[in-house]
């Protein structure tokens, strides 16, 4: 894998990607990261699925608490690059304990892009999926191919976790989808859906 | 001849705070650690039906038991005061979403404290949770621990809101730095 300005060569759209990967979501719970990971996953709304408009580098953390919560559900955290840079510790903490029903993917373009596009570490090599692997993470790899990304998705899903996909798309920007950022109501949408009555207890 | 020492005696407040964690039913447990949490922390390990999670950052805990609420579990956070700091924008979370958020804070820099690079959290950590929107509640005798703990445990479960209980460096006890 290229480690340098991958966001170049690849031809992976972000947006069409999030869609390719929650088409087979079933009965995932899904959190998402503070910027465009939001925007992305907002395309294709759903009740459980919990937005962090704030709170930047806590998403795969909110991952952890869900995933021990609903041991039966997988829990897919989608953020990106620039969030998931602000949360590396969290990385140790989930090979530590070994999540198996967490999966990560960070949808790496190598840049800050609510901010301003400019360049994270990643596009200066510094390789999330090896830092999740060394975390001790059951499953990890950078993805940069259509045909890698198809084969990848049911490993989201399915494979016995923590699961780690680096995604390294290309620098699209694209406006804001989802109107919906009141966060009590947000929670209050995702637990009543999952959780029924008990919900209001 | 000389009576053999007696062994230390055990402070009975961390187990209140466990039986309380029990009657509450908390079922996951983050934390960085503090000695003055050693017990306590060693039960949570212990009970099969709590998760209990080392974490790198406090921070970190404070997302974690959003998540868990998600999921329909309660759970607590424990973390000595110089820890605060760390965690003021995920409070903001907290706080936007009305999450409720239970914290237990073993406090420095305060009642004896020795080391001065604590003082400076220490003395700023219920000014920095009044800020960011949690409600503190200070305990400084040891047979309060339990009933504090419990009453926040209530608000902060019933009331969707955080609540963090400043357990102070009275109960804990402090090194004596000038023997």
């Amino acid at each position: 894998m290229a480690k340098r300005a991958f966001n170049r060569i690849t031809t992976i759209d972000r947006r069409a990607a999030v869609k390719q990967i929650l088409a087979q979501r079933g009965d995932a719970l899904v959190v998402t990261g503070l910027g465009s990971s939001s925007y992305d996953v907002g395309t294709v709304d759903h009740p459980n699925t919990f937005y962090l408009w704030g709170g930047m580098g806590g998403a795969c953390m909110i991952g952890v608490g869900l995933a021990l919560a609903q041991p039966k559900r997988r829990v897919l955290v989608i953020t990106g690059d620039g969030e998931m840079l602000m949360g590396l510790g969290s990385l140790a903490t989930i090979g530590a304990e070994k999540i198996k029903n967490l999966s990560i993917v960070v949808i790496d373009n190598e840049l800050y892009s609510e901010t301003g596009m400019q360049p994270t570490h990643t596009s200066r090599g510094v390789d999330l999926a090896g830092i999740a692997k060394a975390a001790g993470f059951a499953l990890s790899d950078t993805i940069g191919t259509e045909s890698g990304l198809k084969s990848w998705i049911p490993k989201l899903y399915n494979t016995p976790g923590p699961v780690f996909m680096a995604l390294k798309v290309n620098a699209s920007r694209y406006p804001l989808s989802i109107r919906l950022r009141d966060g009590a109501h947000i929670k209050n949408r995702f637990r009543e859906n999952l959780l029924g009555a008990k919900a209001f207890d | 001849m000389k009576a053999a020492a007696k062994p230390a005696a055990v402070p009975a407040w961390p187990r209140d705070i466990y039986n309380v964690f029990k009657q509450v039913d908390i079922r996951q447990v983050a934390y960085v650690p503090d000695a003055g949490h050693t017990q306590l922390i060693r039960a949570c390990h212990a009970d099969k039906a709590m998760r209990a999670v080392s974490l790198t950052t406090e921070e970190e805990g404070v997302a974690m038991l959003a998540g868990a609420w998600l999921g329909g579990e309660r759970g607590a956070l424990l973390m000595q005061s110089s820890g605060v700091g760390n965690c003021v924008n995920m409070l903001g979370t907290i706080r936007e979403c009305r999450f409720p958020l239970l914290m237990l804070v073993t406090m420095r820099g305060e009642w004896g404290e020795f080391n001065p690079w604590q003082l400076p959290m220490g003395q700023s950590t219920p000014a920095v949770f009044n800020d960011i929107g949690v409600v503190v509640q200070h305990v400084n005798e040891r047979a309060l621990v339990g009933e504090t703990v419990y009453a926040s445990a209530m608000m902060a479960f019933q009331s969707n809101r955080a609540i963090a209980v400043l357990i102070g460096q009275r109960v804990v006890g402090f090194k004596d730095w000038s023997k």
